[in-house]
């Protein structure tokens, strides 16, 4: 009874499950908050997009969950539960029997990911035979196949090649081939489509996603471009200065969304339908400095609907209508204020202006 | 290799070695390599050599001085001793190469380590070793090596040894600088992401990346230390009783008269030593360019 009890739990435990990640960092100017309070939880064989700018901490909440950063100056705390288990500030004696094997990495940029002197079949072979004690033709065998799954042609011939033989879209293949080859259940993806140009773009993610029906895995895909994320993940967690500022599943975000971070992230990609020559909507200003983070919301400085609260006090993470539906704003899209606010700068009542704290 | 038309949009780049756009090493490079690799062939080879005994005094009854010029027989001319100058000067590669290999290969082994483990472990493992480097850079390297032939014996080896020393610091620093460039490389952490061990990291990942600008840095430094041999050998420091390239030099320049009088004795060590120098440099600097300009089509 209490057997089957245990395993019901372990059926319904999320693979990752995040409390309180917080990572900063020691530099000679102080503490960089680069992750600042982070909570999220990931089922098995779901995927979930971690969207913002660049320096809004996405990079290194990935690397700190696989526990991949240097120990050096770097001061985590919180919890990083994997598959039951807390993982956060294991030695890498202990991490290395899940990295590859339990969960990997694809980089964003397959120019420098790439062992530029070690032939693709190699490298792909490399942790086959460390961690699964394959043998050299076995591993070689395998690679090829991996090579295939992830569309490679002429994969016998891809194997013995460089890197430098390969077109980018082709080595970020190879990259995934080699993080996919001992089977992970989590697979993160950083950026991985940000060094190649679009046609291939979608082809990648495509195959990501195929990849993780086939293979039942989960995948954390960290972009900051919104349009990747909406077809391809099942959730979407945005982040803003080192915090979480809305999560939500992707339907409901992109038909909800709450925070004026977001929408703005959302009016920055290019419409097809808008006239040529219209003038790209972007966000002004620059992500907050993560040493003397603004006091109140980390946006405030940045946001058009911010008002004197949103400077003095943080909004905490609250629940939307939708029950998996989280933001952190005092006045959402759609509340009252915001509304009032939009009219005005709508009719050019009042100048948008910028806090210039 | 074969450019087979490719079967999806993806279309591989061109290796940035096929057909016209192919960089080459170049004739100069292959010239110096040829003259490098007949040296070595008669350093290893000279006692089987059909020359004559680079010991034996040649002295005729009824000559005037030892001395002679450059002849049929004595294709160098005689030295003082009326000792053959082209048997030496063959003799004395053996000297100055080996003396040039062991010190260029102690060199890039322990600089070489050392500054690896510098560059990829960081923190106090790098703060000790690049203190070292650096008080072995702060010493006039001649100087340094004068005091430890004057300290030590004058065998082959030890004189070896000492230049090799002088070798850790450059080396050490360039391999602990290029180690760094490559240890922030995505690839080290996609390898570490994937469970390889540091040991793994920097014999599989790093060690063929570091060693292509330590091998161009190895030429350069042999002819390095082939001069600083000759330089020892020039103030009489050198390998005790065998014939080296600075030896004769002196024994060629002890008095402008001599210099003046018969200069084919310091003339031709002096030349086969700059060819070999000259040949090291240029082809370790070629090897350079050739592998920077990789990098940046990479």
């Amino acid at each position: 009874m209490s057997e089957l009890q245990t395993e019901m739990r372990q059926e319904h435990q999320p693979l990752l499950e995040v409390t309180d990640l917080r990572t900063h960092f020691r530099t000679e100017r102080g503490l960089v908050r680069a992750v600042d309070g982070v909570s999220l939880t990931l089922e098995r064989g779901k995927c979930l997009g971690i969207v913002g700018e660049s320096g809004s901490g996405k990079t290194v909440l990935s690397r700190s969950l696989m526990g991949l950063l240097p120990s050096s100056n770097t001061v985590t705390s919180g919890s990083v539960k994997f598959e039951g288990k807390e993982i956060l500030g294991l030695p890498s004696k202990q991490m290395r029997r899940l990295w590859g094997r339990e969960m990997s990495m694809v980089f964003q940029n397959p120019m420098t990911s790439l062992n530029p002197l070690m032939k693709i079949g190699q490298q792909i072979a490399e942790p086959l035979n460390l961690h699964l004690d394959m043998s050299r033709a076995d591993a070689r065998a395998t690679a090829e196949r991996l090579l295939r799954d992830v569309r490679i042609p002429e994969a016998a011939r891809r194997l013995d090649q460089y890197p430098h033989e390969l077109s980018g879209g082709m080595r970020q293949r190879a990259m995934i081939a080699i993080a996919l080859a001992c089977g992970p259940t989590l697979l993160f993806a950083d950026e991985p489509t940000t060094a190649l140009d679009v046609t291939v773009q979608a082809q990648i993610l495509q195959l990501i996603g195929e990849q993780r029906r086939d293979r039942n895995m989960s995948v954390v895909l960290v972009t900051h471009d919104l349009g990747v994320v909406a077809g391809h993940t099942d959730e979407i967690a945005v982040m803003y200065g080192g915090k979480l500022v809305e999560k939500a599943p992707t339907s409901v975000l992109f038909a909800h969304m709450k925070m004026p971070y977001t929408m703005s992230l959302m009016r920055s990609i290019p419409k097809l339908e808008d006239p040529s020559h219209t003038r790209l909507a972007t966000i002004p200003g620059r992500p907050p400095d993560l040493v003397h983070p603004p006091k109140g919301c980390r946006f405030a400085p940045r946001c058009a609907y911010a008002r004197d609260k949103c400077i003095t006090e943080e909004p905490p993470l609250r629940q939307a209508e939708d029950p998996n539906h989280s933001y952190a704003c005092w006045y959402p899209v759609g509340s009252p204020e915001f509304n009032q606010r939009e009219a005005e700068l709508n009719s050019g009542a009042v100048p948008v202006t910028l806090e210039a704290r | 290799m074969s450019t087979e038309t490719p079967t999806t949009t993806e279309v591989a780049t061109p290796a940035p070695g096929d057909a016209a756009t192919k960089k080459t090493l170049g004739i100069g490079f292959w010239i110096c390599i040829g003259w490098l690799l007949v040296m070595v062939f008669i350093a290893v080879f000279a006692t089987r050599l059909p020359i004559p005994d680079p010991k034996f005094n040649f002295i005729e009854p009824g000559q005037a001085g030892p001395s002679k010029g450059p002849s049929a027989a004595h294709w160098f001319g005689t030295d003082k001793d009326a000792r053959d100058v082209f048997a030496r000067t063959v003799y004395g590669s053996r000297v100055s190469l080996t003396v040039g290999f062991i010190a260029i290969a102690f060199g890039m082994f322990v600089g070489g380590t050392l500054g690896i483990l510098a560059g990829f472990f960081r923190g106090w493992i790098d703060r000790i070793f690049s203190f070292m480097f650096l008080v072995l850079l702060s010493f006039p390297s001649l100087v340094l090596a004068i005091m430890l032939t004057a300290l030590l014996d004058r065998k082959l080896f030890t004189i070896s040894m000492i230049l090799g020393v002088l070798a850790v610091a450059p080396v050490g620093r360039l391999a602990r600088a290029t180690t760094m460039q490559y240890a922030d490389r995505e690839f080290v952490i996609a390898a570490r992401s994937l469970g390889a061990k540091n040991k793994r990291i920097i014999i599989r990942e790093l060690l063929p990346n570091v060693a292509i600008p330590m091998s161009a840095l190895a030429l350069l430094g042999m002819a390095v230390a082939i001069v600083a041999e000759g330089g020892l050998a020039f103030l009489g420091l050198s390998v005790e009783r065998s014939i080296t390239w600075g030896g004769m030099i002196q024994l060629g320049s002890d008095s402008s008269k001599t210099l003046q009088n018969q200069p084919w004795i310091a003339f031709f060590p002096i030349g086969v030593l700059f060819l070999t120098v000259f040949a090291l440099n240029f082809a370790g600097d070629r090897v350079r360019t050739y592998f920077d300009v990789k990098e940046i089509s990479l």
